[in-house]
């Protein structure tokens, strides 16, 4: 009996070794997948990654491919202030949101929130574009023209990151550990400082993490920016301005550009990748810390 | 069947049935040429394949310069070119499939009927800002582009003789749906689209109102005729009279089998049909 125990192990142990190797082989396919995209851009826009190219991507007064000037600083300062501005409006609210179903909303109430969100990130960017586009940007519009601007970017994009940064505030607040609350309660803490003063610093790695998560997805937003942001390609000097980011440049230009002006296209597709990268790698870190605090 | 013997099955299945698909012997007509016509040919192509198995075509774009030249060196059985001949290639043969308008469009609510060639320039240069300045409301203007690369901004560019730096653009728009939903979004808004796209749009009461250029109303008939300004004929290109293949497809692409593809992308049908030149 002892002997046939043992070949049923044997048989097991040969089963997970080949589970194993198996997970491996799809773990090690994916991630290659992702190297051989860098890889991919990096040859595509081989063409243009000399130093006189690259000067002139920061140096050219504007993008005009066809005459040759491919400046591309006014694009990424758009970028930046469409990501960065989302974030600072969806911030307070996403957080806000977390608190509020987890410590004072009636169970219902805060059911029913769980299913609003969850239904918010569901949506197609192209639907929060088409949206913006007809109700929101005429609205700006008839305050301030064109209405395609910087700040309906701002706005679609804020709703559009809000869900992010809710469910993951929510779910680090939840992780902290129940004696943090004992002990709070023990001492008799008011709610407001037993949430503000002790659940949320351990928490606080967790929602950054989140909210750099957020970041990445405003950064690497395509379609619904591409509608609502008017495209003319300058530095943003004021929220009325219409914006050109990154993404939506290149889905503009790809499917016409030839030669230099598509080598271009990619590289700025590497800049992009790299910002997006770091964003989740901070928050990668940051999501590492909170687990090390709780 | 185990798992494992049907997935032994199906990677089998896939390394042998791949090669036979891709080597199965086909004939080949490669065209080459402007991003305008590739779309348009790409359609008429899979059209073509459907009628005549066992015949694919091969559509690249890259550009009318790179049609022409490569029809002339024989790297493409057929060049694609988005304008007419000019005289120092008046060796080759040109083979209109359809035809391509861009109207002006201003929302139906402005006063404004009619603007000069010079106003047109005056406003997408950023020397005319206000509507009062061409006998509107006393609004600014929102002036819409296209973005680089498409079809109707070299024709608009061209045919207004400006460089696309010198536009002072206030939304930059890509298709040409995205330019009527702005346009009707916005009251103070001038842009141009396909003649067709803003036909149809305007007949389905969508907000949009078309500027007639240099007199001429701004029609798709006007197009046909050949008296609107703003158009261009999209030509097949070929080195000698065409033979075989190439003339079967010609033919095709020009004959009323294909029209409902040319209205889908919103080109004008060529009047003169099979109009070939030299």
């Amino acid at each position: 009996m002892i002997l046939q125990f043992r070949q049923q192990t044997n048989r097991q142990t040969r089963k997970d070794a080949l589970a194993a190797r198996l997970l491996a082989l799809l773990s090690f396919f994916a991630a290659s997948l992702l190297l051989l995209i860098i890889l991919f851009l990096c040859i595509q826009a081989w063409s243009v990654m000399r130093l006189e190219t690259l000067l002139q991507f920061v140096q050219s007064d504007g993008w005009h491919p066809s005459e040759g000037k491919l400046g591309m600083l006014p694009m990424f300062w758009a970028t930046l202030a469409a990501g960065i501005g989302s974030l600072l409006l969806a911030m307070p609210f996403g957080i806000a949101i977390a608190i509020f179903s987890l410590y004072y909303a009636p169970a219902a109430l805060a059911r029913l929130m769980n299913l609003i969100i969850n239904l918010l990130a569901g949506i197609p960017s192209v639907i929060f574009g088409l949206w913006g586009l007809t109700v929101l940007v005429p609205i700006i519009n008839q305050w301030q023209a064109p209405g395609a601007s910087l700040l309906a970017a701002i706005l679609v994009l804020a709703l559009m990151i809000l869900p992010t940064i809710a469910i993951t505030a929510k779910s680090s607040l939840a992780a902290v550990s129940p004696m943090h609350r004992q002990a709070a309660a023990s001492l008799s803490l008011s709610k407001s400082t037993t949430i503000l003063s002790v659940l949320l610093p351990p928490a606080r790695s967790g929602i950054v993490a989140g909210v750099l998560l957020a970041l990445a997805r405003a950064f690497g937003e395509t379609m619904a920016v591409l509608m609502v942001a008017g495209n003319v390609v300058q530095t943003p000097h004021s929220l009325f301005d219409p914006i050109r980011v990154l993404t939506a440049n290149i889905a503009l230009e790809m499917g016409y550009a030839t030669d230099g002006h598509k080598a271009a296209l990619f590289a700025s597709g590497i800049v992009l990748m790299v910002l997006v990268s770091l964003s989740i790698s901070i928050a990668y870190l940051m999501d590492r810390r909170s687990h090390a605090n709780i | 069947m185990s798992l494992r013997q049907k997935i032994a099955l199906t990677a089998s299945a896939v390394f042998f049935l791949l090669p036979n698909l891709a080597s199965a012997n086909e004939k080949r007509l490669v065209l080459t040429g402007s991003s305008t016509v590739a779309p348009l040919v790409l359609e008429i192509g899979k059209r073509f394949e459907e009628k005549n198995p066992g015949i694919r075509v091969d559509v690249q774009s890259g550009g009318s310069s790179r049609g022409v030249a490569d029809a002339r060196s024989g790297k493409a059985d057929i060049g694609m070119a988005s304008r007419a001949l000019v005289a120092s290639e008046k060796d080759l043969f040109a083979h209109t499939i359809a035809l391509d308008g861009i109207a002006l469009i201003v929302h139906s609510s402005n006063p404004v009927k009619t603007l000069t060639t010079e106003q047109v320039k005056a406003v997408y240069t950023g020397k005319i800002t206000n509507w009062k300045q061409l006998g509107g409301n006393d609004k600014a203007i929102t002036v819409i582009n296209k973005a680089e690369g498409r079809s109707t901004l070299d024709l608009f560019l061209s045919h207004f003789k400006l460089q696309n730096s010198e536009i002072k653009a206030s939304v930059v728009i890509g298709d040409n749906q995205q330019g009527i939903k702005t346009m009707a979004g916005n009251p103070n808004a001038i842009g141009y689209v396909s003649i067709g796209t803003a036909e149809y749009e305007e007949s389905n009461s969508t907000p949009i109102r078309l500027l007639p250029m240099e007199g001429i109303p701004a029609k798709v008939e006007q197009v046909q005729s050949g008296s609107f300004p703003l158009s261009r004929p999209l030509n097949l290109i070929t080195r000698t009279p065409p033979q075989g293949l190439a003339k079967r497809f010609i033919d095709f692409a020009q004959s009323p089998a294909v029209h409902d593809i040319i209205k889908d992308q919103y080109f004008v049908i060529s009047e003169t049909k099979g109009a070939t030149k030299k």
